[in-house]
């Protein structure tokens, strides 16, 4: 009965504050939509230059090759690789084609000729995807002028064995139904984390604590009375967001939806948990913020949101074994992409309910009623 | 101005005193760098795959060799039948099955060929890429020491450069977005923060009443935190040269007085949103999810402006770190003078000014 009222009290305080709903309902909604859309490693609309000494038949058709696909825009002719370099120093191209003199003259001799791309490697992952890219148009190229110019046997001879692709769960490589889950996780650790970690330590900053220090309410119907409103909020917006991502990013939903939320308030109770023993080791909600948020980020670094948490060496995917993130990251990914069940996600289900009933336990034995 | 530098003495003294926070202040920026530089890798490394070798013979054998000792390639389980392939990928070890057709050699020397299967856990699909283009390129790799008898004519060599990054070091890219980061979060939320803090526990109202001018009370308590924001950023251009070995070809002046400008820009961020929240939860709140991630993934320094659609690409116009990272990546990377950034260090200039005007303008000088 006790927790009822503080229960009530806390939704109250909660709600009073006019600025606090939209950021605590409205914002992670609208990042996710903005985000969503933001984070993708495909590359499309690659400007390149290009300098060709040769400036023949065969030259134009191999830039043609490139600005035929849907990746590459020719973004103009230089006469010199000097010129065409101010272009990747102003980002004004990604990509420079240099085709060498002689060009047309080698390839109808049968001659090996060298075209060198210079590309712009400032961020790394683009410059692999423009290689690669550059690379299978090139090897399609020199296919199509063998089979031209040499006779067709010898390219019967080399076709041997035959690479088939398929990708599962994801055939169209959809960047988005990957990023939507991750970026749900952020935004439901972030709030959970950041509003249970400021809030106790905001009781003691205005001294409000004593009042309840000296009132017969037990330390651990306060706890429930202080983490029960997040861990509904938080389970409120998880649904709202799974809900946004079906409707407007089409992302599967194949597993089971309560499984996910059964995952999502063991996750909650962890999450709470941190951000509770993190107010009652600090003094100030400053204090409180930055060590949340030092957490948050390293946590989300790690998690694999970004980055795929395989790449990374050892001792980082064993310090990911604590990281509550990269567990729930992978479970609701599991669950939605890959309709896993219970068996498949319970070894790390198991993991994160033990860690939470610890750091509940921690924040409890922490809560001292006196000042 | 005697009342000026007491004021400014008093901020310090809060800052100082502090030591937790001062930790996290100096530390973050050191381990942030650490993880990206050392965990943070785009390279496949030990992948866990499965293998339905329906022929298992010695090519089959052969193949499945050259993956395995590529250091790409972990063998998880041999798999019996194509049925098991789903299950193994929900428990989601397993991310690529790799399947050869029944009687692999035999068709690949009677038939002239045969076939592969790879199927990949595309859950992922940026990963799943990476690995069907590792496997494919190594099956390729095989296949062309198998025909070296026939010698297959490659006629044109393609000879790629890889421009300001001749290794293609991730670190290079996170470093200059990683500096904004840090630099925007120390300044504007933590000033954020230190002002609406006066103001919800009313000693605003003392500082008000004092002598102090507004413009005053405010730059008293922007200043200890740019000497904060300074000394991380030497902190991190300090790390990425001597720990990443990142290049700093252009000058280091210019990168220095740069990231002042953006630390001031940052600041005025956080002074407008100390005027706009009424509390320091309100203050927190919009400070981190109003630029934290926006930077993060709009500021163009891990996922590319030009892929996203237009909308995003002219909001990302808004986002002070854009111009920033273009700045230092052009000063580190790059080795350019002013002459290439004066365009993008005008923006930062312009944003200032009208952030500044706007939050003296708002700054009430009355209580509600």
């Amino acid at each position: 009965m006790t927790i009822k009222y503080i229960l009530q009290k806390e939704f109250l305080q909660i709600f009073r504050s006019k600025a606090m709903i939209p950021i605590i309902f409205l914002m992670p909604l609208f990042q996710l939509l903005i985000l969503a859309n933001a984070a993708t490693y495909e590359i499309k609309n690659i400007s390149f230059c290009v300098v060709d000494y040769d400036y023949s038949n065969n030259s134009r058709e191999f830039v043609s090759k490139f600005y035929a696909t849907n990746y590459f825009l020719l973004s103009g002719y230089y006469t010199s690789v000097k010129e065409a370099e101010e272009e990747l120093k102003t980002n004004k191209s990604r990509l420079i084609i240099h085709i060498p003199k002689d060009f047309e003259k080698d390839l109808l001799l049968n001659k090996n000729t060298k075209v060198q791309f210079l590309i712009n490697a400032e961020n790394a992952n683009a410059a692999g995807l423009i290689m690669n890219y550059s690379m299978s148009i090139v090897q399609a190229f020199n296919k199509q002028i063998i089979t031209e110019t040499v006779n067709y046997n010898t390219s019967n001879l080399q076709s041997g064995i035959y690479i088939t692709y398929s990708n599962w769960f994801n055939n169209l490589l959809n960047y988005k139904t990957y990023m939507v889950p991750g970026i749900l996780v952020a935004l439901v650790t972030l709030i959970g984390l950041f509003l249970s970690g400021m809030n106790i330590v905001k009781e003691k900053e205005t001294g409000t604590i004593e009042q309840i220090n000296v009132s017969p309410i037990k330390k651990y119907q306060f706890i429930i009375g202080k983490l029960l409103p997040f861990w509904i909020i938080a389970l409120i917006e998880l649904a709202f967001g799974i809900i946004l991502g079906i409707i407007i990013f089409n992302v599967p939903l194949i597993g089971n939806p309560l499984l996910i939320f059964l995952v999502a308030s063991v996750y909650l109770l962890l999450i709470l948990g941190i951000g509770l023993f993190i107010s009652t080791i600090t003094e100030t909600q400053q204090q409180a913020m930055f060590i949340a948020w030092f957490i948050m980020i390293i946590f989300l670094l790690l998690g694999g949101i970004f980055t795929p948490v395989e790449n990374m060496p050892d001792w980082a995917q064993t310090i990911d074994i604590f990281n509550p993130i990269a567990h729930f990251s992978k479970m609701i990914r599991m669950i939605m992409l890959k309709g896993s069940g219970l068996r498949d996600i319970g070894e790390s289900l198991m993991l994160i309910g033990l860690y939470a009933i610890v750091m509940l336990f921690l924040a409890t034995i922490r809560y001292r009623k006196k000042t | 101005m005697k009342r000026f530098i007491g004021f400014v003495k008093k901020e310090f003294k809060h800052i100082l005193r502090d030591y937790r926070t001062l930790l996290i202040l100096f530390g973050m920026p050191v381990v942030q760098i650490l993880l990206f530089g050392f965990a943070i890798k785009n390279e496949i490394k030990d992948s866990k795959i499965a293998i339905l070798d329906r022929s298992k013979d010695y090519i089959t054998e052969e193949i499945t060799n050259k993956l395995l000792s590529s250091g790409y390639f972990l063998l998880y389980e041999n798999l019996k039948s194509e049925d098991y392939i789903e299950s193994e990928f929900r428990k989601g070890i397993v991310k690529e099955v790799i399947v050869f057709e029944e009687d692999f050699a035999k068709n690949l020397f009677g038939e002239g060929k045969s076939g592969i299967q790879i199927i990949a856990d595309a859950s992922d699909p940026n990963y799943a890429n990476m690995l069907i283009n590792y496997t494919s390129s190594i099956i390729n790799d095989y296949l062309n020491t198998l025909h070296t008898g026939h010698n297959i004519q490659i006629l044109i060599n393609p000879e790629v450069k890889m421009i300001y990054n001749p290794e293609i070091k991730s670190v290079y890219m996170f470093i200059p977005g990683l500096m904004a980061v840090i630099l925007l979060l120390v300044s504007s939320l933590m000033t954020s923060i230190s002002i609406t803090r006066e103001k919800e526990f009313g000693t605003m109202e003392v500082l008000l009443v004092s002598p102090l001018k507004p413009l005053q009370i405010i730059s008293g308590k922007v200043i200890p935190y740019v000497f904060i924001a300074f000394i991380d950023a030497l902190i991190i251009i300090f790390m990425a040269k001597y720990v990443f070995a990142m290049p700093i070809e252009g000058s280091i002046i210019l990168l220095i007085l740069e990231s002042v400008l953006f630390i001031t820009t940052a600041l005025t961020l956080g002074i407008l949103i100390s005027t706009i929240s009424s509390s320091q939860q309100i203050a927190m709140m919009s400070a981190l999810g109003g630029l934290m991630l926006p930077t993060i993934l709009l500021s163009g320094y891990i996922f590319p402006i030009e892929n996203m659609p237009y909308v995003l690409q002219l909001l990302s116009n808004l986002i002070p770190a854009k111009w920033f990272v273009i700045i230092v990546k052009a000063i580190m990377l790059k080795g350019l003078g002013f002459s290439y950034i004066w365009f993008e260090t005008a923006v930062l200039v312009i944003t200032n000014i009208v952030l500044f005007v706007i939050s003296i303008a708002r700054f009430k000088i009355r209580l509600e």
